[in-house]
């Protein structure tokens, strides 16, 4: 998806709060925010034609992308899917309804694993339910780059790949590199520690082939860079399409990214809300799902049905071994948030 | 009674302009000089002066310049050679250089990227030839190369006019007088197109300096402009107060260089205002 286009998606959308005002409710409706390219179009006309609720659905690139929009108070959401931390920030803004789970019976087909894993930002399992999860990590091409060296992060710093690597364009997932390799955690707070992350990022900047997001992937199989640092679902899209490309998550440890759907206290169709997210539960349609967003998905039925070599595919679905070492995002404080973006500035501005 | 007729018909564009033009700007203003919580301020204006926020503006005004002075002393000589055609083959050239405006801007900016990259067209040509590939994805030569690119029509296209303007009569006149083909661009070529030239300047040096989205596709997030700053602001920290601070700043400095554009432009009769 590309950022730019969706940036003029988001201003025609500020456009619908000029001509949306005044424009009667009808009940029959459901207002849908989610990532760019992150559910099968299909699905959603077959919810419509079997429940005849009329489905308007937008996308967005950044969860603060998303949280911009969702402030900005234009459209009434009425279920929106987002990742952890920032979930965590909007129930702490008090922003996020409570799920009614006797609407969702076929949540039971999730694995309660990612129920547990939830616990981080939603800490009694009642505002979200798990849609795709997974890490971060290298994508580096084969022929590029030395393999047995890919399992540290160290390699991001070595000068033999400079202008041919990839960093993420987004402050906590680059940050989140940094810190990982110093061995601090990755929701530290303390200045130091921050200024140590940013030191080496400025560091690693005459080196970057660029800071890209969703465009990272496109770049690594078009073979324009060694290395990217992606998530893992990205990482399994570029595998199909380059054979040379492979993925590693450094022993170091990672972020593990839990993406939730949750309904916003604003919305005006928590019913219809509901219904939409027991039918993405349903085995056909989470299998759909998965074959065109290619994320691992915390649904047991779709994952048993998967042939064997899949489902132990290690890209797609991080072994546990992985994850043990990962942490899950948490939300920062204002205060801390503005030492980030401010950090981060610093590093985009260097030379 | 008729003038008021006639005012009417400005009606639909008053709105507009209401609508789209000074709302916005008195919001940006409201939140420039707010803070979140709505008290006044003037942080959000002087942090300008952050070493990283003024590090992006001196960048942007640079680039800016870079590029509107490449544009120029690409337009002026092709404005002349222009001129000097059959009027037939004049319109046709016009039309080419505006083709590329029929797409979308963005478009472009990505098929730049396209070619420019590692492994991107120019690169396999050169490499098919046994020639150096090029390496300017991801740096502010790539920023300015496609910059001059998207804004060269709009300073080709007002000196090219102004140039035509001016009549054979003058300049045969001049020449009965004894004047030399130096003497003629300078006292009288010159002078009769700087109000193309100094609208040119202007719609080239204004887009280039606020610009955002040519150095977000072609800087690799390298290249941090004042524009990228602002956007980043509104779009990423959710601080409407920073952005529009920054835009205000800003905004100061584009009504700067067109006032000083417009004083120099009066003294030959081309005010812009």
């Amino acid at each position: 998806m590309r950022k730019n286009l969706l940036f003029l998606l988001t201003i025609f959308s500020l456009s619908v709060f000029f001509t949306g005002c005044g424009k009667k409710d009808d009940p029959n409706t459901l207002t849908v925010l989610n990532y760019g390219k992150y559910l099968e179009p299909e699905v959603l006309e077959l919810f419509e034609s079997e429940t005849g609720i009329k489905v308007e659905y937008e996308e967005y690139i950044t969860p603060e992308n998303m949280y911009t929009k969702y402030k900005a108070g234009a459209i009434d959401y009425d279920l929106i899917c987002t990742s952890d931390y920032m979930i965590q920030k909007l129930i702490q803004e008090n922003e996020v309804s409570e799920l009614n789970f006797n609407n969702i019976p076929l949540a039971e087909n999730l694995d309660q694993t990612y129920f547990d894993f939830s616990k981080s930002f939603d800490p009694d399992n009642k505002y979200t339910l798990p849609y795709f999860f997974g890490t971060v990590g290298i994508l580096y091409n084969r022929d590029m780059v030395d393999e047995s060296k890919v399992n540290s992060w160290d390699i991001l710093w070595n000068e033999k790949y400079s202008g041919q690597i990839i960093m993420a364009d987004s402050v906590r997932d680059s940050f989140m590199v940094a810190q990982k390799r110093l061995g601090y955690s990755l929701n530290t707070t303390d200045e130091k520690e921050l200024r140590e992350a940013q030191k080496l990022l400025i560091q690693q900047k005459p080196l970057v082939y660029s800071y890209l997001v969703d465009e990272a992937q496109d770049e690594m199989i078009a073979e324009n860079a060694a290395m990217a640092v992606v998530y893992s679902g990205e990482a399994g899209y570029a595998l199909e399409f380059n054979e040379k490309l492979a993925f590693s998550v450094p022993k170091e440890g990672s972020n593990m990214w839990i993406d939730s759907w949750f309904i916003p206290k604003r919305a005006r169709h928590t019913e219809n809300a509901e219904k939409f997210l027991n039918f993405l539960c349903r085995k056909d349609i989470a299998m759909m799902n998965f074959d065109y967003v290619y994320y691992a998905t915390p649904n047991t039925q779709v994952k048993e049905a998967l042939d064997s070599e899949l489902q132990e595919n290690s890209t797609i679905f991080p072994p546990k071994e992985t994850l043990k070492n990962c942490e899950i995002f948490q939300s920062l404080d204002d205060e801390a948030t503005m030492r980030y973006n401010l950090y981060w500035k610093e590093i985009k501005s260097a030379d | 009674m008729r003038d008021m007729k006639r005012q009417l018909l400005a009606g639909p564009y008053i709105l507009w302009m209401a609508g789209f033009i000074l709302l916005p700007v008195v919001m940006i203003l409201y939140y420039a000089f707010t803070t979140t919580g709505g008290s006044f301020t003037l942080l959000n204006v002087s942090s300008i002066t952050f070493s990283v926020h003024l590090k992006a503006l001196i960048l942007s005004l640079k680039l800016a310049l870079i590029c509107t002075v490449i544009c120029l002393v690409l337009s002026y000589p092709l404005a002349m050679i222009l001129n000097s055609m059959k009027a037939k083959s004049q319109s046709f050239i016009v039309f080419i250089f505006i083709l590329p405006m029929w797409m979308n801007f963005m478009l472009r900016i990505l098929a730049w990227r396209m070619l420019l990259s590692n492994n991107g067209v120019i690169n396999s040509l050169l490499d098919a030839l046994g020639l150096p590939g090029i390496d300017i994805l991801n740096t502010p030569t790539a920023v300015v190369f496609c910059m001059v690119y998207d804004f060269l029509p709009f300073m080709i296209l007002p000196i090219y006019n102004s140039m035509a303007r001016i009549q054979t009569e003058i300049i045969e006149a001049a020449r009965d007088l004894g004047a030399g083909n130096l003497t003629i661009f300078f006292k009288i070529i010159l002078p009769l197109t700087m109000s193309g030239v100094i609208s040119g300047i202007i719609m080239v040096f204004v887009p280039a300096l606020t610009s955002f989205a040519v150095s977000d596709l072609l800087g690799g997030g390298k290249v941090l402009l004042i524009g990228n700053v602002i956007e980043q602001a509104f779009m990423q920290e959710y601080n409407w107060n920073l952005g529009s601070g920054l835009s205000f700043v800003l905004m100061i400095f584009v009504i700067a260089s067109m006032a000083l554009m417009n004083s120099r432009g009066e003294e030959n009769g081309a005010g812009v205002w």
